[in-house]
C-alpha cells in the first residue's frame, strides 16, 4: 500500500522516537533528514524530549534546531497556563464545568504527554445547556468569533459539536468551545454528559476540569479518525502512545477504556487507533482489549479494514511529490471522515458548498507577502 | 531550463538551494562567490530552499516565482522577474521565523575590534545607507544589514553577512562609494526599486567572529537636517528595539533576559543626519565618547 522510498523517512523517525540511541552514529546529513522529517510531522519537540531523556545530543547544528523548538514548546506551555487562568477568570462566575480538552488538558494535567509539543488552539467542552452563557461571557472578556460568513456560522451551530472558533482580541489565541467531542450529525454518538461526569477538578482553578485518562485517550484516537486532514495525524498518534505509557500501569485501565469507548459508541475508531499505535509506535496493547473493542464495533463501517489506508496516509511526508497511492489514501480518508461526520445528503451539499467557497476565495488575490 | 543546485555556507547556516531561474544562479555567483560547498560535502542543512516557477498558466502568463522552504510555500508568489531578490527576502524570513533559540531583531549590525554598533531599522530611517557607508567608507565589519541576531547563551551578536539591500534614492548614493559592487536593479517591487550591494569580502571571511554590542543607535535621515546626536535612555531604547523584534514574543523569558543583558553593556543614541558625511561624523562622535 505504501511506497517504501517515500515513507522511509517517517519510518526512520518513528524508530528514533522508540529508540533514541539509534541516533548516536548519525552523520550531519542524516540529522538534516531526521530533523526536517520530524518538523514536517510536527514531532520535532517530541524527538527533542526523547533525546534529552536519553541524555543524547545531536550534531551541534541540529541541536540548535532541536533546542529552539523545545524552547518554543515551553513558551507555548506557559501561554496555555496563562490562558487557563484567563478562562477561570472569564467563566468562573457561571459555575458550570469547563472541561479542558486535548493540548490544554495535557499541559495542565499531564505534562509528560505534551513535553516539547507545539499547540494550536485551546479546546474546551462545556454542557450544551450552558453554551449561550459561556459564549457571552467569553465575548465580554475579549474573545470574538473568527467566522463571519453566515454559512460558516450555520455550519458550526447547526451541525457541528462546537461554536465557530473564537480568538482573543488582544492575545490572538484561538479558542474552540465544544459541547461534544464529535459533531451532532456524526454516525457515532458520544455521551458528553458522561464525559463531564467522569472528569476531575483541576487544583487551584475551580471552574476547570480534566478528562479522565480513558476519555483523554478515546478522544485523541477518535479525533484522528474523524478529522479528514491527517496533517497532524502522526503527532496525535504519538500523543496517544505517550498516554498509554503513562496510564496503562493503573489497575483496570484497559477494562475501563473498553467500557468508555463502547459507552460512547466509539469502539470501532478506538480499536483501529490502538491497532495503528501497535503497528507504528510499537505500543503494547492487550490482545483481549483489541478483541473486545472489535467485537463491539458496529460492523457497517469495517473499521479494521481501514488500517492500511491510514498507515499509508500517516507515513507519507506532507510535502513534496505525493505518490498516487498516498494521494488516493488521503482522498478516501477525507471523504470517509466527512461521511462519519454527517449523513450523505448533508455531506454532498456541504462539500459542494465548500468547493464553491474555495473557488471564490482563490479568485481574489489577497496575497500575504514576504517580509523585507 | 537547467536547475541550479548548490549547498551554500551562509554563516552561520548551510542552505540547500535549487532553482531553475538563471537570475537566481547569477545572484548567487555575484554575491556569494565563495559560499558554495564542494559537491559531496555532506553537511547539516539548516534551510532547504527552492525558488520555482509559478504553477500552470502562471509559468508563461505573467510568470511567477514561488519560494519554498522544506517543500512548504510560506508566502504567496511574486513576479518571476523578482526571483533573485525573493531569495534574499525569503532567507530573512527563514532566519526570523525558524526557532533556533536566538533573538532576531530588525536592524543592522557592524563591528570594530569586537565592539558592535546595532542600528534598529524603522522603515525609511536610512539604516541601510548608513550601514553601507560605515562598511565601505569607514572600514566597519558588516555582521548584517537587516538581522540583528543575539545568542542568549553567550550574549554575543551572531554575524550573518549577506548583500546589503538598497532601495530607491540610496542606490545612487551607495553606487558612488569606492569598493561598492551593486547587482541588477529590480523595479516595481513591493518596496519600490531595489538592488543589492555585495558585502565587503572581509566581512564574509570573518563571519565566524561574533561581536558584543557596545552602542545602540537609532538613525533618522532627514533631508537638509543638521547633525544631531542625542543620548537616549536605555529604557526608551529597550522599548523601541523591542518593537523591532521578530520573535521576542515567541521566545518569551529567554529572549527578554538576553536583551536586558545586552542593554547592560551599551550606550544608546538617537542620530539625526542629512548627509552621508554627517551620518559618519555622528557615528564617530558616538564611538569616541
Amino acid at each position: 500500500m505504501t511506497d517504501p522510498r517515500r515513507t522511509q523517512a517517517r519510518r526512520e523517525l518513528l524508530l528514533a522516537l522508540r529508540d533514541p540511541a539509534r541516533t548516536r552514529a548519525l552523520e550531519p546529513q542524516a540529522w538534516s533528514a531526521l530533523v526536517s522529517t520530524a518538523r514536517d510531522a510536527n514531532l520535532l519537540g517530541a524527538l527533542t524530549s526523547r533525546l534529552r531523556e536519553a541524555g543524547l545530543r545531536a550534531c551541534p547544528q541540529a541541536q540548535l534546531h532541536l533546542d529552539g523548538m523545545y524552547a518554543m514548546g515551553q513558551r507555548q506551555h506557559l501561554s496555555i497556563q496563562w490562558e487557563a487562568h484567563q478562562l477561570q477568570a472569564a467563566l468562573g462566575v457561571l459555575e458550570v464545568p469547563v472541561l479542558l480538552l486535548k493540548g490544554s488538558a495535557y499541559v495542565m494535567g499531564f505534562p509528560e504527554i505534551g513535553a516539547g509539543r507545539l499547540f494550536g488552539d485551546i479546546d474546551i467542552l462545556v454542557p450544551k445547556a450552558a453554551l449561550a452563557d459561556v459564549e457571552s461571557r467569553l465575548m465580554l472578556n475579549g474573545w470574538v468569533s473568527d467566522k463571519t460568513d453566515p454559512y460558516d456560522q450555520r455550519y458550526y451551530r447547526e451541525w457541528m459539536h462546537e461554536l465557530p472558533p473564537m480568538s482573543h482580541l488582544r492575545r490572538g489565541t484561538v479558542l474552540d468551545v465544544h459541547h461534544n467531542i464529535l459533531p451532532l450529525t456524526a454516525r457515532n454518538a458520544p455521551d458528553a454528559q458522561a464525559i463531564l461526569a467522569r472528569s476531575r477538578p483541576l487544583p487551584g482553578l475551580p471552574a476547570l476540569r480534566l478528562p479522565c485518562p480513558e476519555d483523554l485517550l478515546v478522544h485523541c484516537l477518535t479525533h484522528l479518525m474523524h478529522d479528514g486532514e491527517l496533517h497532524n495525524g502522526l503527532r496525535d498518534l504519538h500523543d496517544a502512545h505517550r498516554m498509554v505509557g503513562l496510564f496503562a500501569a493503573a489497575e483496570g485501565f484497559w477494562t475501563r477504556l473498553e467500557s468508555v469507548a463502547a459507552g460512547n459508541d466509539l469502539a470501532g475508531p478506538v480499536s483501529l487507533g490502538l491497532k495503528l499505535l501497535e503497528r507504528l509506535f510499537g505500543t503494547e496493547v492487550p490482545a483481549a482489549t483489541l478483541a473486545t473493542l472489535s467485537a463491539s464495533a458496529s460492523p457497517d463501517w469495517a473499521w479494521q479494514r481501514w488500517s492500511p489506508v491510514y498507515e499509508a496516509a500517516l507515513l507519507e511526508p506532507s510535502t513534496g511529490v505525493t505518490s498516487w497511492r498516498a494521494a488516493w489514501a488521503r482522498q478516501r480518508l477525507y471523504v470517509r471522515s466527512h461521511a462519519l461526520r454527517m449523513p450523505r445528503g448533508l455531506l454532498i451539499r456541504h462539500l459542494l458548498r465548500k468547493a464553491w467557497m474555495r473557488r471564490r476565495a482563490s479568485g481574489t488575490d489577497n496575497a500575504a507577502a514576504p517580509p523585507n | 531550463m537547467t536547475v541550479f543546485e548548490a549547498t551554500l555556507h551562509l554563516p552561520p547556516f548551510n542552505v540547500r538551494l535549487r532553482s531553475p531561474f538563471a537570475a537566481v544562479r547569477q545572484h548567487i555567483e555575484t554575491f556569494y562567490p565563495q559560499a558554495q560547498r564542494a559537491a559531496g560535502d555532506a553537511c547539516f542543512v539548516d534551510f532547504d530552499i527552492q525558488i520555482l516557477p509559478g504553477r500552470g498558466l502562471r509559468r508563461v502568463w505573467r510568470p511567477q516565482a514561488r519560494f519554498l522552504l522544506d517543500g512548504v510555500e510560506p508566502f504567496f508568489p511574486l513576479p518571476a522577474a523578482q526571483a533573485a531578490p525573493m531569495f534574499e527576502w525569503g532567507m530573512n524570513w527563514c532566519v526570523a521565523q525558524r526557532p533556533l533559540g536566538w533573538l532576531v531583531m530588525h536592524g543592522a549590525v557592524l563591528a570594530r575590534d569586537g565592539a558592535a554598533i546595532v542600528m534598529p531599522g524603522f522603515p525609511g530611517a536610512g539604516k541601510s545607507t548608513l550601514c553601507a557607508s560605515l562598511a565601505f567608507l569607514e572600514g566597519w565589519r558588516l555582521l548584517s544589514d537587516e538581522l540583528t541576531v543575539l545568542d542568549p547563551a553567550d550574549g554575543m551578536l551572531v554575524p550573518h553577512p549577506r548583500p546589503i539591500s538598497l532601495k530607491n534614492a540610496s542606490i545612487d548614493v551607495v553606487s558612488a562609494f569606492p569598493g561598492a559592487r551593486l547587482g541588477p536593479i529590480y523595479r516595481d517591487t513591493r518596496k519600490g526599486t531595489v538592488t543589492h550591494a555585495a558585502s565587503p569580502l572581509e566581512s564574509q571571511s570573518r563571519a565566524g567572529e561574533r561581536a558584543r554590542a557596545a552602542w545602540v543607535v537609532f538613525p533618522r535621515f532627514e533631508a537638509g537636517a543638521s547633525l544631531q546626536v542625542e543620548p537616549l535612555s536605555r529604557v526608551e531604547a529597550f522599548a523601541l528595539i523591542s518593537e523591532q523584534s521578530f520573535n521576542g514574543e515567541r521566545m518569551g523569558a529567554p529572549g527578554f533576559e538576553a536583551l536586558c543583558a545586552m542593554f547592560d553593556g551599551v550606550t544608546c543614541y538617537e542620530l539625526v543626519y542629512g548627509s552621508t558625511q554627517d551620518g559618519i561624523t555622528g557615528v564617530r562622535r558616538i564611538c569616541a565618547s
